[in-house]
């Protein structure tokens, strides 16, 4: 066994998470390169030629991202192991996010001259409970995870194509529930202020000194993204292996097979829902530290899209395709930026409007075209060209 | 009553506009089973030319539309021929999501093309109106919209005479049917899948037109009305012509009530909410006939 890493002869080691120990050490490597990288130092790419280094926007992108791949986990649980495509991931997102807003935000109160008594009257604009981070993270989760159980018993009695309209139709509700309801999420284009990330009196939303060295907001906040990640990634990659995972990807391949083989559809669909949409609720709370603000308009039908090009592009059914995903998509307005910066791509203009085609189109048009390219061409995406890539490279100089 | 009417008259001449975008899903699902997300980009591209040849070149409406349906049918034809011919065969699910993508991009294009602004097709209709006096008051119906129903009426027509007697519309059947089985009977197969994305593009385009002649005209909030043509073609049944005709009326009439009543009445439900009934009436058609009102039911072999 020890000379043949690649040999698997039993289950257990055939399902483990890390198989051999080249995949341990590398990511044992990726891990500390990326507490480097969030600390500040340059990882050299190509040594003393090309470094690269989270400064600035970089920074604040690796921050989005990390929070938006436990957004692509969760999703990828519901659609990619379980087969059920949902288009209504941004209303669970947003569920978490304005749940996390109102539990762990702060209240806004405004003065009012009441006309009947003739008296100022103080009238709340916004309702905020300011609790300890430690309640709103798990209760945004659980907030959104109710409401996929109660969505999911829709999913049970649909099949396929059906439930796409479905949950394309609670996005469409849900962002209309979001712009009424001022009191809890500031209406339309207005917003309201993100939770207020503080777990026992440690605030991860201002710099300051931990254990003698100094963080920034945003190395505070890429720390929290980290370990909240690397925890939704094993927890979904356990639930992967288990009898639920594989409960999950016998309804995806076959359901009535699935079914006539003892498993229960409609409650394993349950817990799928339930699990995605935890997931995407966690990931809506968090989210929006970065920025700071939350505006009801932006859980619409394009975050929904983003989601899924998020797992397509990054691989259906892998947690790791999930993570690439979600980071490639966040970069991907960046990469647009450095394109248009390059000479072959001199007719991006920066500027708004005018020009042949502008940054955003672009990056709509990148958008769209990675989707239908990759559902062309790569079906597993990143995770099937980074497969390909491996096994060139195990067999190389053989071509197989 | 006459606000009964007057909802009642806006209601079918909506109903029209998602008739048309809604007939030329279900005529691609039925032909080729691919969901296409990709009807409202159409819509605005065709939209577009019809926009681009009767203001900007100057030519007659008719002249303009006629040219916009030709560019539409390429499209369709085009669309069909680089994107989804790869992808005949793959999990339906991935196709749909494919043609969410196709979406994105033919929307950056048309609404590059389009402008910032909403712009006006330039129809011969203009703000012109009818006013009846029915029930002591005055029923108000826009040329545009007369124009939107008897359109709708000649055009379906057409199309449903076009499926039943001509030849090619029985290959059409037969390929929707059974597309193995009609292959065997000379059908060429690929000709039914480019003819039903053009004519759906076509229906597409023409669906653009109307809500384009709507007041402020056309712009990038016009794909949301086409969106609402989903929820039409389910309340219907994703495979069945005449239930999507059924879907736009039931959504159209629906929402043009909510329109005149829920503020009056139900205020509590919010602003503009009868935006989002198409997805209500959808929920409620899918919770008692998880098929539709006329769709078929799957029956599927192990």
């Amino acid at each position: 066994m020890r000379r043949r890493p690649g040999l698997v002869a039993d289950y257990r080691s055939d399902s483990a998470i890390l198989r051999n120990n080249v995949q341990r050490f590398w990511f044992v490597v990726l891990m500390v390169a990326l507490i480097l990288l969030a600390l500040g130092a340059t990882i050299p790419v190509v040594p003393g030629v090309l470094g690269f280094s989270l400064r600035g926007d970089l920074l604040l992108l690796a921050v989005t991202a990390s929070f938006a791949s436990v957004g692509a986990i969760g999703l990828n649980m519901v659609t990619g192991y379980a087969g059920q495509v949902s288009l209504g991931h941004a209303f669970f997102i947003g569920l978490g996010a304005f749940t996390a807003a109102v539990l762990g935000g702060e209240e806004v109160t405004r003065q009012v001259f009441d006309l009947s008594t003739g008296q100022q009257v103080e009238q709340t604009i916004l309702i905020g409970y300011g609790l300890d981070m430690a309640i709103w993270l798990p209760a945004s989760g659980i907030v959104a995870g109710v409401a996929g159980l109660i969505v999911a018993p829709i999913a049970f009695r649909l099949r396929g194509l059906y439930l796409a309209f479905v949950t394309l139709g609670l996005v469409f509700l849900g962002e209309h529930v979001f712009k009424e309801a001022k009191l809890l999420t500031g209406g339309l284009g207005v917003g309201r202020p993100a939770a207020i990330p503080s777990l026992f009196g440690f605030r991860f939303d201002q710099s300051g000194e931990v254990f003698g060295m100094y963080f920034s907001r945003q190395q505070k906040l890429l720390f929290l993204g980290l370990i909240v990640l690397v925890v939704a990634a094993l927890v979904a990659k356990n639930i992967a292996r288990s009898r639920i995972g594989r409960a999950l990807a016998a309804i995806r391949d076959r359901d009535i097979a699935a079914e006539l083989m003892g498993i229960n559809l409609a409650r394993y669909k349950m817990i799928a829902f339930g699990i995605s949409s935890f997931y995407a609720g966690i990931s809506g709370a968090l989210l929006y530290l970065a920025i700071g603000r939350i505006e009801p308009g932006s859980f619409g039908l394009l975050l929904s899209i983003v989601y899924v090009a998020m797992i397509l592009i990054g691989g259906a059914a892998t947690i790791a395709g999930s993570i690439m995903g979600a980071v490639f998509i966040t970069f991907l307005p960046r990469i647009v930026k450095w394109m248009a910066g390059l000479w072959l791509f001199g007719f991006i203009s920066e500027a708004p409007t005018g020009g042949f085609v502008n940054l955003s189109q672009v990056e709509q048009l990148m958008f769209g075209g990675l989707i239908v390219g990759f559902l062309i061409f790569e079906p597993l995406g990143l995770y099937g060209i980074w497969i390909r890539v491996r096994n060139y490279w195990k067999a190389w100089p053989f071509s197989y | 009553m006459t606000q009964f009417l007057q909802a009642l008259v806006d209601g079918s001449s909506l109903a029209a506009v998602y008739s048309l975008i809604a007939l030329g899903f279900v005529i691609i699902y039925k032909s080729t089973q691919v969901l296409n997300f990709a009807q409202p980009a159409l819509m605005l591209l065709g939209a577009y030319w019809v926009v681009y040849f009767a203001t900007v070149v100057g030519w007659p409406f008719w002249m303009a539309v006629i040219m916009a349906a030709g560019l539409a049918a390429f499209t369709g034809v085009l669309v069909e021929r680089l994107a989804l011919r790869p992808m005949v065969g793959k999990p339906v699910f991935a196709v749909a999501i494919m043609t969410i993508g196709l979406n994105t991009v033919i929307t950056v294009i048309a609404l590059d093309l389009l402008g910032i602004d909403a712009r006006s097709v330039g129809g011969p209709w203009g703000f012109k109106f009818v006013a009846l006096d029915v029930f002591g008051g005055s029923l108000i119906v826009g040329h545009r919209q007369i124009a939107a129903l008897v359109t709708t009426v000649v055009l379906v027509s057409a199309l449903l005479a076009f499926f039943k007697y001509s030849r090619f519309g029985l290959a059409m059947r037969a390929a929707a049917f059974d597309q193995e089985v009609a292959l065997t009977q000379g059908v060429s197969v690929t000709a039914v899948f480019a003819a039903s994305w053009a004519i759906a593009a076509v229906l597409a385009m023409v669906g653009g037109v109307f809500v384009g002649a709507t007041p402020p005209g056309i712009d990038r909030s016009a794909s949301i009305i086409a969106l609402k043509a989903l929820p039409v073609v389910v309340v219907g049944g994703l495979d069945s012509i005449s239930g999507a005709l059924l879907g736009a009326f039931i959504v159209g009439i629906a929402e043009a009530l909510t329109f005149t009543y829920q503020p009056q009445y139900a205020s509590f439900l919010g602003q503009n909410f009868s935006q989002v009934v198409p997805y209500v009436v959808m929920f409620l058609v899918l919770l008692v006939r998880p098929y539709g009102l006329l769709g078929t039911k799957e029956v599927e072999r192990v």
